[in-house]
């Protein structure tokens, strides 16, 4: 991305007409290059999103004729329960997963970046849940946690938990959060780990060995030289988990369906019911703004922060 | 773990040393099998019988493998169409990708045309729209053109993203202009250019597409959910899907179902697990 700005068109204006016309069938050539991705980029995804944004001051069902709202769709947000838990559970989701996330994706990475046997191995298990099909991992994920039968409530019965006390998961609706946001960190902070492996990796090892000549401990370096020299990857990573955290939707339609009550309705498990259940398309598409403001929010602070940081 | 070595180091003997490092050992290998746990668990499901699932203590190795419900599963949901169908659209999805991201992707890193950056930053700025701001007009064109409830929907939908022009233009700008620059002398013309060299140049950046694009089409769950209904043009994920809902309590089944299901990105993800990590710690985008 350094180098946009770093050409120079070649002054055409001035030549000849029969350099012209080479100079015509070179940009015909690099519009053919282009063509086919860019005609199906702006039809499926360019036209979408700004239709989006029209679509939130309108009022349409979808087969009735299209009629202008005005800000009708924004004022509605506020009287609208389920919104304001959608988006409290959204952030709640976020605040929750994020740190936990990030701290299991460092602590592994660390872990996995000492010289042990079997490491490649272990590296490809932490990281196979990301890969895993959600549907088929969901599943057993709601076996494992059932309150009634699955293994996770018989091992805590058997480590003397009160039957009357053990957790309900995701039936509870006190629970069922903290279900969603384990399953999210089980199923992801291989990939961040990745991630986190590579700015280990790419950690100057003299940093270490200065450290250890001024008598540093394992913590001691740990504190003043991993953790700073890692600082723009946590800050990439942090941006990142703070997006998909916003857009969390598949995990929680698998488990707990939004419920129970509203306990795990978030933003944009909202837009599905809204727009493909109560076809509220213009109600929806304005929750959706609501949805883009934050994940642009998110971007411009972390555009702010790495060109300081220069990551 | 690092509390551990800390304490290792500060008392500074070669054998706490030496513990310090069989305890990181074996931190590694619980966490690893607590990660993998759950597989294992559905694995072994997989093979016994409804009644004997939540036996507790779990018998991880069932003594009599009940085989026969990797048999039942073809037969009581239509899962080889499923399977079909997913794949068709995951073949359909990744070919179109590679084809079209890597020729955009050339002419952005390597010719000069006007409002090439413009274009290149229209891209950029739509990788970090979640799709799940424009689901819902996408939908809503998709239905206009007659392609909702039919596979072209999904193909259309995943095939041409910003995410692989990037992917592959950062590739490309790390090969030398002057690679262009002599074939160009020696009468190639840029489609030749394109083919001949860039392409084979390529292959570390195209398979890391590949597999990012195969994963995410394989186990994509939103994108079918809301386009496909009739059953018989089902995926894999919402077949699994429908199956769950259907005979929830036939869990040896859904089990074996679902070790079906993880087959095909598992072989895919070990054969090209590399270009994965690569491409992860070198864009970290996609998610």
């Amino acid at each position: 991305m350094s180098s946009v700005a770093d050409m120079s068109y070649d002054s055409s204006r001035a030549v000849p007409a029969p350099r012209r016309s080479a100079q015509w069938r070179k940009v015909l050539v690099a519009y053919s290059f282009i063509a086919p991705n860019f005609i199906g980029f702006t039809i499926f995804t360019l036209g979408p999103i700004l239709f989006s944004f029209a679509l939130a001051f309108l009022h349409w069902d979808g087969s009735n004729p299209i009629t202008f709202a005005g800000l009708d769709n924004f004022w509605r947000l506020f009287s609208d329960p389920s919104f304001i838990a959608a988006l409290w559970n959204t952030i709640l989701y976020t605040v929750l997963s994020v740190p936990l996330t990030l701290v299991c994706a460092l602590a592994l990475a660390i872990l996995l970046n000492q010289k042990i046997p079997g490491r490649n191995f272990l590296r490809t298990a932490m990281f196979f849940p990301y890969v895993a099909s959600l549907v088929a991992v969901a599943v057993v994920w709601n076996m494992l946690f059932n309150p009634e039968m699955g293994p996770v409530n018989m091992v805590l019965y058997t480590l003397g938990v009160d039957p009357r006390h053990l957790p309900r998961w995701a039936a509870d609706k006190n629970w069922a959060m903290i279900t969603v946001v384990l399953f999210g960190a089980w199923k992801s902070m291989g990939y961040y780990m990745v991630i986190y492996l590579a700015g280990l990796q790419s950690i100057n090892r003299d940093l270490y060995e200065a450290a250890s000549i001024d008598g540093a401990g394992a913590w001691q370096k740990f504190r003043f030289v991993t953790v700073p020299q890692l600082a723009p990857t946590t800050l990439f990573i942090t941006v990142m988990l703070t997006i998909q955290s916003f857009k969390v939707f598949d995990q929680i339609y698998l488990l707990t369906q939004g419920g129970p009550g509203t306990s795990t309705l978030v933003l944009v498990y909202h837009i599905y019911n809204q727009a493909f259940l109560s076809w509220d398309l213009g109600y929806s598409s304005m929750v959706a703004l609501v949805l883009f403001l934050i994940v642009l929010a998110v971007t411009l602070i972390q555009f702010r922060f790495t060109r300081r940081a220069a990551l | 773990m690092t509390v551990l070595a800390a304490a290792g180091a500060r008392v500074g003997t070669r054998r706490r040393v030496k513990i310090g490092h069989v305890l990181v050992v074996v931190t590694a290998i619980v966490i690893g099998l607590v990660m993998l746990a759950p597989f294992a668990w559905m694995l072994s499901a997989s093979l016994k019988l409804n009644k004997d699932v939540f036996t507790f203590p779990i018998q991880w190795i069932p003594t009599q493998p009940r085989w026969q419900n990797y048999v039942d599963i073809w037969t009581k949901i239509p899962l080889a169409l499923f399977i079909w169908n997913t794949a068709k659209i995951t073949i359909a999805v990744t070919v179109l990708q590679l084809l079209t991201s890597s020729l955009a992707a050339y002419a952005f890193a390597k010719l000069r045309f006007p409002f090439r950056d413009t274009l290149f930053l229209g891209y950029i700025a739509t990788i970090a729209m979640p799709w799940q701001v424009y689901m819902v007009p996408q939908f809503l064109l998709m239905r206009e053109l007659g392609l909702h409830n039919t596979q072209w929907s999904l193909i259309v939908l995943q095939a041409f993203t910003a995410f692989g022009v990037f992917l592959m233009r950062q590739f490309y700008q790390s090969i030398p202009d002057e690679l262009c620059e002599a074939a160009r002398i020696d009468g190639m013309n840029e489609y030749q250019i394109w083919w001949r060299i860039m392409l084979p140049l390529s292959k570390p950046a195209l398979s890391t597409l590949t597999i990012f694009t195969f994963v995410t089409t394989w186990n994509d769950f939103l994108g079918p959910l809301i386009y496909l209904t009739k059953t018989e043009l089902k995926t894999i994920q919402i077949g699994l899907r429908m199956f769950i809902s259907q005979y929830s309590a036939e869990y040896g089944l859904i089990m074996a179902a679902s070790v079906v299901a993880l087959i095909p990105v598992l072989v895919v993800f070990l054969a090209l697990q590399r270009f994965f990590v690569e491409g992860i710690a070198s864009t970290g985008l996609k998610g």
